[in-house]
């Protein structure tokens, strides 16, 4: 009786029930697409670090460098003469050093500490480095005051500025273990030509050059590159996307660490998570496991993130949700408002059906039962619409940029913000107005290179766990609509209602 | 069946207080057939939802007896008057009341619903309710697909399916015309003499009234009994022995 009450019932009132369930349609729908989309772009913020560090990393551990660990002594002057002082005309001038690039290190231990973690699934180090070569004469000049120093970029005198020859180039020192295979920014690479790196190079001289610095340096396959005054062989080039953080030079870590100095240690850790659920977990293992760590994720990372992905981000979040649920209380409000309706225009049935012996819960069930399935029906389409939405969304969006800008300071790996930062620290060598001089592209073109741009494509795709949502939101539209008309028709006193003229 | 004492009923409306019934006093006897007149607002209906435990008097008592047990309707919880509505009370409205949605024979099963009988044993009772007031052949029509006649049958074939000892009628042949009228009350004299009902009939209509054992007269709240012929109903030949006003 309860189910041929309830269809005949809504058969008799179909345009009604229509609109109430058009109405929870269009708020459910709308509540799947803007989370759907809120997701899409959740999924391409985690491109963007994914295209920057890595296919699988889904975690970056960088930390800041300790006072003092760039001072310009680091840059070689001093090493290369034991003084401060100016050496005296005519002295040949060949500085080759590695030196890491503006981040503090991590030991190997903390890789293996991070590794260990759970819900890590692999852990990877790296060593992003810059080879500087200074080559030259020191020229007859004296420039007295020294006037060229502090101006940093402006440079020397005319003679000065002929006599040397800065080049930089950027090294990374890459983790060849096979659980880091696809971690770090050398993962995004296609090898063009040669081999890549194997776990027995780890202590061999061979280095991967990027394709484009290859193509400006004239370096092919099979050619040597000094680093560290030693002679790498090269043995594969290797072309990264644009977007990512691209290196000159690729060389196993155990070689970087050794030339530059820093053994044992890295500056970076890439790290996947063994499911995208647990990366806030990881992340937060990893805080509390390296204090004054920085570490980032696809959600910090977000926060940093300039272009339209952020734009996206924003629209989703804050327009799109007010929006969803606007219409959804606004469906809600319709439906109990339509329902209580209905009830009024039924009290003498319901009267009727009480003095026959209907009890209060059982005329509330008929109508919450009624209410109900107009919920779910909405519910359905809801979905169906969400589903569409979302498929608009992915067809009609387009593609999205996302910039990560020097404002990330010393958490982008790649150490190039100390190049950006202006003058070079020339210690007391007077004069030396580094940025001005030949070299001087080379640094302002790594220093540029601290803005990654990336494009990907936005997708709202629809979860589970939004259609569980739909479901829930349909059912508790049902409950509140047919609550309130069946509250409304079981206080009615049967004589009372009898009594009503229709 | 009913026993009611110094029963009054006050409406409220605004400040101002509406007495429907001033003290009414009431023997009604098991099997009896009883006739209710009166000016339309004199309380004819409420003295009935009163019996029908549709409503609660402001003051007396209302005492039941249905198989040897006494209840006092005014003063039960809402629960159990509900539950003796669903048993032992049978109604009929003026304006029929079917539920427009249901079928004749759908119709009659909704008085079973509360008794929790069955869906094969409701639709077999149902369907031998709807053949005693003669419509067997209309069980699949729409209440706007049958004459008032015959919505008004499907309610007595309502009211009658779970064969409780009472029958409450408020103006059943208010909305027909003479010749269905007649059939009507012979329908549901019939159906008084066959199941011994008790019945309790309010109308405006004398012809109608004359036909019961008993009449009572509603005016200003109180109830005056006209005529008291304590007949069997075997000993009833339709007719009326005793004229009574005409009234409202």
């Amino acid at each position: 009786m309860f189910l041929t009450y309830l269809t005949r019932e809504l058969r008799r009132r179909a345009r009604q029930a229509s609109i109430i369930a058009l109405g929870l349609a269009l708020g459910i729908g709308l509540v799947i697409t803007v989370t759907a989309l809120s997701s899409g772009v959740k999924n391409a913020q985690g491109e963007v670090l994914h295209s920057l560090y890595g296919q699988d990393t889904d975690i970056t551990v960088t930390k800041q460098p300790t006072a003092g660990e760039f001072s310009p002594r680091s840059f070689g002057f001093g090493g290369a003469f034991g003084t401060a002082k100016r050496p005296a005309a005519g002295t040949k001038i060949d500085v080759d050093t590695l030196r890491g690039g503006g981040l503090g290190t991590m030991t190997d231990a903390n890789v293996a500490k991070v590794a260990k973690l759970q819900h890590v699934a692999a852990a990877a180090g790296g060593l992003t480095l810059t080879d500087t070569k200074i080559t030259g004469t020191i020229p007859a000049i004296n420039f007295g005051s020294g006037s060229g120093g502090p101006a940093g970029g402006s440079g020397g005198g005319g003679t000065f500025r002929g006599s040397f020859t800065p080049t930089s180039v950027s090294v990374d020192g890459v983790d060849l273990a096979s659980s880091a295979a696809g971690l770090g920014p050398l993962s995004l690479g296609k090898l063009t030509a040669g081999r890549t790196l194997a776990a027995s190079d780890n202590t061999a001289d061979v280095a991967l050059v990027d394709a484009n610095f290859a193509k400006s340096a004239k370096i092919s396959v099979g050619a040597t590159a000094t680093i560290a005054k030693t002679i790498f062989k090269v043995v594969g080039i290797v072309s990264v996307p644009a977007s990512a953080s691209s290196y000159d030079y690729y060389i196993p870590l155990g070689r970087a660490q050794a030339l530059s100095g820093l053994k044992g240690e890295v500056n970076t850790i890439y790290v996947a998570a063994d499911s995208a659920a647990s990366i806030t977990t990881v992340s937060n293992s990893i805080s509390a496991a390296l204090p004054h760590v920085t570490v980032q994720n696809s959600a910090s990372l977000a926060s940093q993130l300039t272009g339209s992905v952020a734009s996206a981000s924003s629209l989703a979040n804050n327009l799109g949700r007010w929006l969803a649920v606007a219409v959804l209380a606004a469906a809600f409000l319709l439906a109990s408002l339509l329902t209580m309706s209905a009830v009024a225009r039924r009290v003498r049935e319901f009267g009727t059906l009480k003095a026959l012996g209907w009890n209060s819960r059982r005329i509330v069930r008929q109508v919450v039962g009624e209410a109900l399935v107009i919920g779910l029906v909405g519910g359905l389409i809801g979905v169906g619409l969400g589903f569409l939405g979302s498929a608009l969304v992915g067809h009609f969006a387009p593609p999205l940029t996302a910039s990560l800008g020097s404002t990330t300071g010393t958490s982008t790996p790649g150490g190039a913000r100390i190049f950006g930062g202006g003058g070079f620290p020339a210690g007391g060598f007077p004069g030396a107005g580094f940025a001005g001089g030949p070299g001087g592209n080379r640094f302002r073109a790594l220093g540029q290179g601290a803005v990654h741009t990336t494009q990907v494509h936005l997708s709202a795709p629809v979860t589970a766990a939004a259609i569980v949502a739909a479901v829930v939101l349909a059912i508790a539209g049902g409950l509140i609509a047919g609550g309130l008309g069946g509250w409304r028709a079981a206080r009615l006193r049967p004589a009372a209602a009898l009594a009503r003229v229709e | 069946m009913y026993k009611l004492t110094a029963v009054t009923k006050d409406y409220y409306k605004g400040n101002v207080v509406v007495r429907a019934l001033q003290g009414v006093d009431l023997d009604i006897a098991d099997g009896e057939w009883l006739a209710i007149q009166g000016p339309t607002g004199h309380g004819k209906s409420t003295l009935l939802q009163m019996l029908g435990g549709l409503d609660r008097p402001t003051s007396g008592s209302i005492e039941f007896r249905d198989d040897h047990r006494g209840t006092d309707l005014a003063h039960l919880r809402e629960s159990q008057v509900t539950k003796v509505r669903a048993e032992s009370i049978g109604f009929i409205f003026q304006t029929f009341n079917l539920v427009p949605t249901l079928s004749a024979q759908e119709n009659v099963e909704t008085a079973l619903v509360p008794l929790k009988v069955p869906a094969h044993e409701r639709q077999q009772r149902a369907a031998e309710a709807l053949d005693s007031v003669g419509l067997s052949d209309r069980a699949r029509h729409l209440p706007s697909e049958l004459s008032g006649g015959q919505q008004q049958r499907v309610a007595i074939a309502r009211a009658l399916v779970k064969q409780p000892p009472v029958l409450l009628a408020d103006e059943p042949t208010g909305n027909l015309d003479e010749d269905t009228r007649d059939e009507l009350i012979g329908l549901l004299e019939r159906l008084w003499r066959e199941q011994e009902l008790t019945m309790v009939l309010v109308t405006h209509d004398s012809t109608v009234a004359r036909r019961a054992q008993r009449l009572g007269v509603m005016q200003n709240g109180r109830l005056a009994i006209r005529r008291d012929r304590q007949l069997a109903p075997d000993d009833l030949s339709g007719s009326g022995a005793t004229s009574a006003p005409p009234l409202g």
